[in-house]
């Protein structure tokens, strides 16, 4: 190399390094020592969103550059309206905010609940954690099934402990009155976990759980013979097709079920419907955001510290028993499941909506 | 003989990992915690697991479940000094604390009143580790057999408690318990999201009052506001009677209300959805209707003290059962706990009791140690914090009130917390005032969501099973425990009723003019006819028909002791009325003005954020209602909100926001 060249270069260099310090601040990574990072749930302390934020808060604030302290910080109310509201007005400072929502928060925005002053388009998208569910029934109805046709189990008077014809169990109350059966919701309840308690105590005789609480709960039922799985709903592939949930890879899934029941079509309002729900219910259940307004170095390096935590090589072993075993997206993936979390056909969505007033009597525009 | 088999080796392993120096050093560690965290009402073991619960992941797990424990074991026994000294109910598990345990205080006898309180939370802890290890193994079939039939009567069971309280005028009581029942109601029906008295305008009525707020108000506001009138301490007279170790005595000398109550406090803490808030209760009315001479109760009885206390410790042991057995926490810091047992790499469920036993030991048995060294401390602390109760009261109160708004404000993190607390706190003057029964009120209020949600699910279940087979559905309603609990309710009616007349919850008021208590129950009828009639306009039957009952009833009521008071003359005991004869009317500072204090407070932080608002309050109250010199005022302002803020530094809890922060961006602690 020739001086003149070493020259030029150098000046090159220099000239490339001043031009680019304002750039660097605004292209790279943020630095987050020293701060306090509050990931902000729109849940109380006890549900299954503080169930997943805990399992990732410590491992986010080793992944984060500078390894700030990540708190996870509840704020309950309105089954979490309350929550996602505030969040709708916070401007992005410094990236110290971040904000995790579920179905819960999603079903209210896509119904018009009155309450809901957010805007998912607003906000930007980091992580989405996908999960199942699964519907299982006492071992004596189960039993009455003829392979994958439920027919036989119309004339049943199901009980079936409900947080709610509005919430996630919309799922499986529309696939089960899909199956022509007979379900009758009992609301009231305030978790899962004490619909599990009902199907225990024999008051209820059908239930669903989420696939952690699945594994968790059921399965000692299963194994005792006080319970039998009845389907999965299934989990999404590439193309958007529902296939059998990897978790329960031996499970029928309800579209597997339903084609075999004479009296559910997988095609039409209902299915689309169904589908739609479904969707924005399980395989985009669970996501974080940061706030209007943050700029791309933020969001990419909240969504390299994501991949920095799925890329650890104890991840699976560590999240399989948390999470289950689905996919945990972050970048482009994740946006396409917050596209498909957060829109739904205007079809699908009068449907239910009518389907929730004469069915339950629940009206979405008071 | 199977039992102990498999109890005793696992026992001994636990023991084994319990009693190493690392691992009763984060249980100390937890237990100091705890109790700082309890001291301060509405904070309780959410706040301080939540502390602890960043630090779990990667402890060892026998070390992180001591930790834990440790803190949650102890919170239901710290929270009885601001119980017993304040007034103040730390928690839905030590309200009927309040009840004795303040009436001796203010006889100077705080000191005998806490120790014979931690004694008995000590002994209540014991015995449920004692009982629990044991029933853990065989407590599935018993907790599944408590269905939703089973639960209701539990909850009429502790709703039949308000006859033993309702007061001298029994008529009186029931309407209390009756709008507090209907104040329960407020907000986003349990069963079809039907709004109550609420409108989506105001959001924060949508989720209905919080205990934290409604107990704050309706029984520390009126106790701080009449104790701050009469500007005096807290114990009349400035002094200390007796001194902890009568309490000790007074505890041994009860022995037996001690076990039977710590008994009544596993049991139902085991059943879950039920929660600690019928407990201590039920405790109470089982105190009271299993002993001799009544005549005190209320007006400062040991006993009334030792049985809710034995209770509400024992409780918590029992409340491990569901959460352990079945994954399903029965309280808010118990969820937390789960969550923290997942940190650590176990998950509640059967198979934690199957393959784990030794485990679950420690977790039961880490508890009980808990429970011996925070109450042991208590009560050497006991002799020394009474002596607050020797203080001038005018010092104390402004603190008192800073704690409150604060603690109320923990419960939604909204103004509206602060809005709700002064009008819950009003009508808590008014009840006292009145001699409405404020327990019943309060009993009623707890009660309502369970009351309704297992009516209307026990109701829908009942119905399909008479659908099938009308002796399915007889079985499921009259179960024998179903039976049983009514016989027990039945009783416990009848002898409430009987006995009432001789409890005065709140002491015995004179009566004055027909006016003032008059209007006052007017306006509850009113309170109670527009809240049936916006039940009314609900179309859902399941979301309308338990407020249309309860309000019914309460007009009822209502109605009947109106064309009372205008049919009697001025001295009948339903005219009973505080401000006209005796210490409330002859206290040197108006009401009005008093809680005037107190409303500034709210308006400040509503314009200009709590903190800056509790600056100016301390400061003002200090120098002008207790006269001190500037100088010591500043300073009394400087200590307290020292304190708070480190405390809400390290709970990560942030204040009110006003006006002012909506328009100006301001650091924190002013945010």
């Amino acid at each position: 190399m020739s001086n003149t060249a070493f020259i030029r270069g150098v000046v090159g260099l220099c000239a490339t390094t001043a031009l680019a310090a304002p750039a660097l601040a605004d292209g790279h990574a943020l630095d987050l020592s020293g701060e306090t990072v509050e990931w902000v749930i729109p849940f109380s302390e006890s549900g299954g969103s503080a169930k997943w934020a805990n399992f990732y808060a410590p491992l986010l604030s080793e992944a984060l550059p500078g390894q700030p302290t990540v708190v996870v910080k509840f704020m309950p109310g309105a089954g979490s309206t309350k929550g996602a509201n505030w969040f709708q007005e916070q401007e992005y400072e410094d990236g110290t905010v971040i904000f995790g929502t579920s179905g819960s928060t999603q079903f209210p925005y896509l119904l018009g609940d009155p309450r809901v002053r957010y805007e998912y388009d607003d906000w930007n998208v980091v992580l989405a954690s996908g999960t199942g569910g699964v519907a299982y029934l006492p071992p004596d109805l189960a039993a009455q099934m003829d392979g994958l046709d439920a027919t036989a189990l119309q004339d049943e008077n199901f009980i079936y402990g409900s947080q709610g014809a509005t919430r996630l169990d919309l799922v499986p109350l529309l696939a089960w009155e899909m199956l022509g059966l007979n379900v009758e919701p009992v609301f009231g309840i305030e978790g899962r976990g004490d619909g599990r308690l009902m199907f225990e105590r024999g008051e209820a005789n059908i239930d669903y759980q989420t696939s952690s609480s699945y594994l968790s709960g059921v399965v000692p039922l299963v194994d005792g013979g006080q319970a039998v799985p009845m389907m999965s709903w299934g989990a999404l592939d590439a193309d958007g097709n529902i296939v059998r949930d990897p978790t329960f890879p031996d499970m029928p899934t309800f579209k597997e079920v339903c084609e075999a029941t004479p009296a559910c079509e997988t095609s039409g309002e209902a299915w689309d419907a169904w589908k739609a729900f479904f969707i924005a219910g399980f395989p985009a259940q669970k996501m974080v955001f940061l706030p209007n307004g943050a700029p791309e170095n933020a969001i990419q390096t909240y969504s390299d510290a994501f991949e920095t935590i799925k890329a650890r090589a104890d991840f699976a072993e560590i999240s399989a028993s948390r999470l289950g075993v689905y996919p945990q997206m972050t970048g482009s993936e994740a946006a396409s499941t917050l596209e498909l979390g957060t829109t739904v056909p205007d079809g699908a969505k009068a449907f239910v909506s009518n389907w929730l007033s004469e069915r339950y009597g629940v009206s979405l525009d008071n | 003989m199977d039992i102990l088999a498999t109890a005793l080796p696992a026992l001994g392993e636990a023991f084994a990992l319990i009693l190493q120096p690392q691992q009763i050093g984060f249980l100390l560690v937890g237990v100091l915690l705890g109790l700082s965290v309890g001291v301060f009402p509405g904070l309780g073991g959410i706040a301080g697991l939540s502390l602890v619960l960043p630090f779990l992941y990667g402890m060892d797990p026998v070390s992180g479940l001591a930790l834990m424990v440790g803190l949650i074991a102890v919170v239901p026994t710290s929270d009885t000094f601001a119980s017993v000294l304040m007034g103040i109910p730390g928690s839905s598990a030590s309200q009927a604390t309040v009840l004795d345990g303040f009436p001796l205080a203010k006889k100077g006898q705080a000191a005998r009143a806490l120790s014979a309180a931690f004694s008995s939370s000590l002994f209540g802890g014991l015995l449920g580790a004692a009982v629990l290890t044991f029933f853990i193994l065989i407590a599935r079939p018993l907790v599944l057999a408590f269905g939703l039939p089973e639960m209701l009567m539990i909850t009429i069971l502790g709703l039949s408690m308000v006859a033993i309280l309702a007061g001298r005028v029994v008529l009186k009581g029931l309407v209390a318990a009756c709008l507090g029942l209907m104040v329960g109601t407020i907000g986003e029906a349990g069963a079809g999201g039907s709004l109550r008295m609420a409108t989506y305008d105001i959001p924060y009525l949508i989720d209905g009052l919080s205990i934290v707020v409604v107990g704050l108000g309706i029984f520390a506001i009126p106790e701080i506001v009449a104790l701050l009138r009469q500007d005096r301490s807290i114990s009349k007279g400035g002094t200390l009677g007796a001194g902890w170790l009568d309490g000790v005595r007074d505890w041994w000398a009860n022995l037996f209300l001690s076990i039977r109550c710590s008994v009544i406090g596993v049991l139902v803490g085991v059943i879950p959805g039920l929660g600690g808030s019928v407990v201590d209760w039920i405790a109470y009315g089982h105190t009271v209707q299993s002993t001799k001479d009544k005549a005190r109760f209320g007006s400062g009885d040991i006993r009334g003290v030792i049985g809710p206390e034995s209770s509400n410790n024992a409780k918590e042991g029992g409340g491990l059962v569901p959460t352990l057995i079945f994954g399903i926490p029965g309280s808010g810091s118990m969820a937390i706990f789960l969550g923290g047992l997942g940190l650590l790499g176990y998950d509640a469920g059967p198979q934690l009791i199957q393959s784990n036993l030794d485990i679950t030991y420690t977790i039961v048995w880490s508890l009980a140690l808990a429970n011996v060294f925070g109450a042991g401390l208590c009560i050497l602390l006991s002799g020394q914090i009474a002596r607050l109760t020797t203080i001038r009261f005018t010092l104390l109160a402004p603190f008192l009130f800073m704690m409150i708004a604060f603690a109320a404000f923990q419960s939604r993190q909204s103004l509206g917390d602060l809005v709700a607390l002064m009008a819950v706190g009003l009508l808590g003057i008014l009840l006292r005032r009145f001699d409405w029964s404020r327990p019943a009120f309060l009993i009623g209020f707890v009660l309502s969501y369970q009351a309704e949600n297992f009516t209307n699910m026990a109701n829908q279940i009942a119905a399909s099973r008479f659908r099938r087979d009308v002796s399915e559905g007889l079985d499921y309603v009259f179960s024998p425990i179903v039976l049983v609990l009514i016989v027990v309710t039945i009783l416990s009616v009848v002898i409430g009723i009987r006995q009432s007349r001789q409890i005065l919850p709140e002491g015995v008021v004179a009566s004055g003019k027909k006016r003032a208590p008059l209007i006052f129950a007017l306006c509850v009828l009113a309170y109670l006819i527009v809240a049936w009639i916006d039940a009314y306009t609900i179309t859902l039957t399941s979301d309308r028909i338990f407020p249309l009952t309860v309000g019914a009833a309460g007009i009822l009521g209502c109605v009947s002791l109106v064309i009372r008071m205008i049919l009697q003359p001025e001295t009948d005991t339903v005219f009973a009325d505080r401000e006209a004869v005796g210490e409330d009317a002859e206290a040197p500072h108006g009401l009005w003005a008093t809680l005037g204090w107190f409303a500034g407070l709210l308006l400040l932080s509503a314009l200009c954020g709590f903190v800056i608002a509790a600056a100016i309050f301390l400061t003002m109250f200090l120098r002008v209602r207790a006269g001190l010199s500037w100088g010591r005022a500043l300073l009394g302002m400087a200590g307290g909100l020292a304190i708070l803020l480190t405390l809400a530094r390290t709970l990560r809890r942030d204040f009110p926001p006003g006006l002012l922060q909506e328009l100006v961006d301001l650091p924190w602690p002013f945010t």
